[in-house]
């Protein structure tokens, strides 16, 4: 009983990181088409800057903002100085995206090492919260839910404001936003930069249940990849469900087959993409 | 004039292993088996206009099925690659018909996300693959008798099948089903007007250059004697895509020449700032932005351009 609600609790945890990560993916291909490579590195960068500011600020959830904020400007930098060079050349983005994953996982192997760094989880949220002599670990609670409260920020700005009915506009039809006035060139670096901060405030919320190493940015990015295939490019209740569904066949697979977790994870993008090919809640097929 | 071309080219390769040294040789080996992997993937990017990031997976996924089953199940030689190029266009026809349910950028990301479940498991079982730990002790095979295990006789069975894999690749994309192929890169639609099934020319293209990859993979574990997991990885195949894309895709010659670069890069210069990876970006970066066309297309059109201007009255 314990083992299998710590294993709920972390696939649900896992799904709430998933969720982080995979939004801002989904938002930037939605609109821009831009299949962003460099979104698992942003995610370790998170993490390990994170980690660096965590030595002056003693305060994770600090520690998520400032470090957010940081990739968020890098990601913007990336957007406006290199990404913006190449519109229209889809190919030639991804690539450029991927040569600069490639970058940031070797500077980040030559400035924080090849060890793994582990980030402590903040005290107070150390002990589980016993409740009928079953013990819940609180930390991934507390990580649901920043991610239940994330998606329903996200869902409000998305449904709720003037920015989010451009950004929906955009997703819709580039053209005919660009036709009525709609400023999309703006909107893209600040889709970009919404999603850089996302995954870099996800890396350090998720530095006390993964930690971080080399190697995380190529853990996460195939997950965000299958999520956002599974659940529907540029829609943010199909990252939300894909989120959580992968995350819990990630997490279960591990538990129960361990050899062949990866092969389980791909399996419902498999049946999703060959009855439909644009995923559960997409509108525009890839 | 290109017959003579031909002629030295061909003496040039067969001549090298009496002119350079056992490190040139193993070089030039490891070029022939990147210059499979990117032709082969040229198929796909070049010819077909999809754009697959997963090309690692027919390399390591061959190499895998080679080595597992002399290793585990002490099969030889005469087993082990029919069975590991046939496996490895089995699961090329699946992943085929998964990943070609999209095209563009959505096909890149499920060729992706494939060959990193395969990676992934390439880790995670180790049962059959060992892990981190890779497959080691494996032998080369010894075709007709004739050890492979000096550099030189390794260096001709490489040259030999890289010569048989270019020239079927060569024939593939000049036949009439070549050009279909490059009919739905261009004008999809219109090649589907025409009652061309644009699905089935570009899932058979999508099998057969995994064919080819598989070849490159046997070539690849017949050399190194052991695969690691990091064969499969999508720095892997992000090297193949690079050799593509530098040399010209498209062309028959640009990924052999995009593997000429990328092998001497990987091997002389690493060797200097031990940072392949960061290398390998940075030449990603520069290249899409300055050199989009290729290395082969720009010396075609600088050529052009310079008999163009010897030609024309001073």
């Amino acid at each position: 009983m314990q083992y299998w609600i710590i294993q709920t609790l972390n696939s649900l945890a896992l799904g709430g990181l998933l969720f982080l990560l995979a939004a801002g993916f989904s938002l930037i291909f939605g609109l821009m088409r831009i299949a962003n490579l460099t979104h698992g590195s942003l995610y370790m960068l998170g993490a390990y800057v994170g980690i660096s500011v965590l030595k002056y600020v003693p305060n994770l959830w600090l520690a998520a903002i400032i470090g957010g904020v940081i990739i968020a400007v890098f990601g913007g930098l990336v957007e406006r100085l290199i990404l913006r060079a190449l519109a229209g050349n889809a190919l030639g983005q991804v690539l450029v995206t991927l040569g600069i994953s490639f970058i940031i996982a070797d500077l980040c192997l030559m400035v924080w090492g090849g060890d793994p760094i582990p980030v402590p989880t903040p005290p107070g949220l150390q002990q589980p919260i016993v409740i009928g002599g079953v013990a819940f670990p609180t930390y991934r609670l507390v990580v649901l839910g920043i991610a239940v409260a994330t998606a329903l920020a996200l869902y409000l700005l998305m449904d709720r404001t003037r920015l989010g009915a451009m950004i929906r506009a955009g997703v819709d039809d580039m053209q005919m936003a660009r036709a009525v006035g709609i400023p999309v060139s703006r909107l893209f670096t600040m889709v970009f930069c919404l999603g850089a901060a996302l995954a870099g405030a996800g890396g350090i919320i998720g530095g006390p249940i993964m930690s971080a190493y080399p190697g995380l940015d190529a853990d996460m990015l195939p997950l965000a990849l299958i999520v956002v295939m599974l659940g529907g490019v540029g829609s943010l209740l199909g990252a939300f469900v894909g989120s959580f569904l992968i995350g819990a066949v990630y997490t279960f697979g591990t538990a129960l087959l361990p050899d062949l977790a990866y092969v389980i994870l791909f399996l419902p993008m498999i049946v999703v993409i060959a009855f439909r090919p644009r995923g559960l809640f997409g509108r525009q097929s890839v | 004039m290109k017959r003579a071309g031909w002629l030295v080219l061909a003496a040039g390769l067969a001549g090298l292993p009496w002119a350079a040294g056992e490190y040139y040789i193993n070089l030039a080996s490891q070029i022939f088996i990147a210059a499979i992997f990117a032709a082969s993937l040229n198929l796909l990017v070049g010819y077909g206009g999809l754009p697959s990031l997963g090309h690692a997976s027919w390399l390591g996924l061959a190499a895998y099925i080679s080595a597992w089953m002399s290793l585990k199940l002490g099969l030889g030689h005469w087993a082990t690659a029919p069975a590991a190029l046939l496996g490895t266009t089995l699961i090329a026809c699946a992943f085929g018909w998964i990943s070609l349910r999209a095209t563009g950028l959505g096909f890149l990301m499920l060729t992706l996300a494939l060959s990193q479940v395969l990676w992934g498991t390439a880790y995670r079982w180790v049962s059959v693959t060992d892990g981190d730990n890779g497959l080691r002790g494996l032998t080369r095979p010894a075709p007709f008798g004739i050890s492979l295990d000096d550099a030189g006789s390794f260096y001709y069975f490489a040259l030999a099948i890289t010569a048989v894999a270019i020239w079927l690749m060569a024939v593939f994309v000049a036949s009439p089903f070549g050009a279909a192929l490059r009919g739905t890169r261009d004008q999809a639609r219109r090649m589907s007007a025409l009652g061309h099934d644009v699905w089935l020319i570009r899932w058979i293209t999508f099998v057969y250059s995994g064919f080819w990859g598989a070849v490159s993979g046997l070539l690849f574990v017949y050399y190194n004697k052991y695969i690691h997991p990091a064969s499969l990885s999508i720095t892997a195949s992000a090297e193949g895509l690079l050799a593509v894309i530098a040399g010209g895709s498209a062309t028959l010659a640009g990924p052999i020449v995009g593997a000429v670069i990328v092998m001497i890069l990987k091997n002389y210069v690493s060797a200097y700032i031990e940072r392949w990876n960061m290398l390998l970006g940075f030449v990603f970066v520069v290249i899409v932005i300055f050199v989009p066309e290729g290395v082969v297309p720009g010396l075609r059109r600088l050529a052009r351009q310079a008999t163009k201007a010897w030609r024309s009255p001073r």
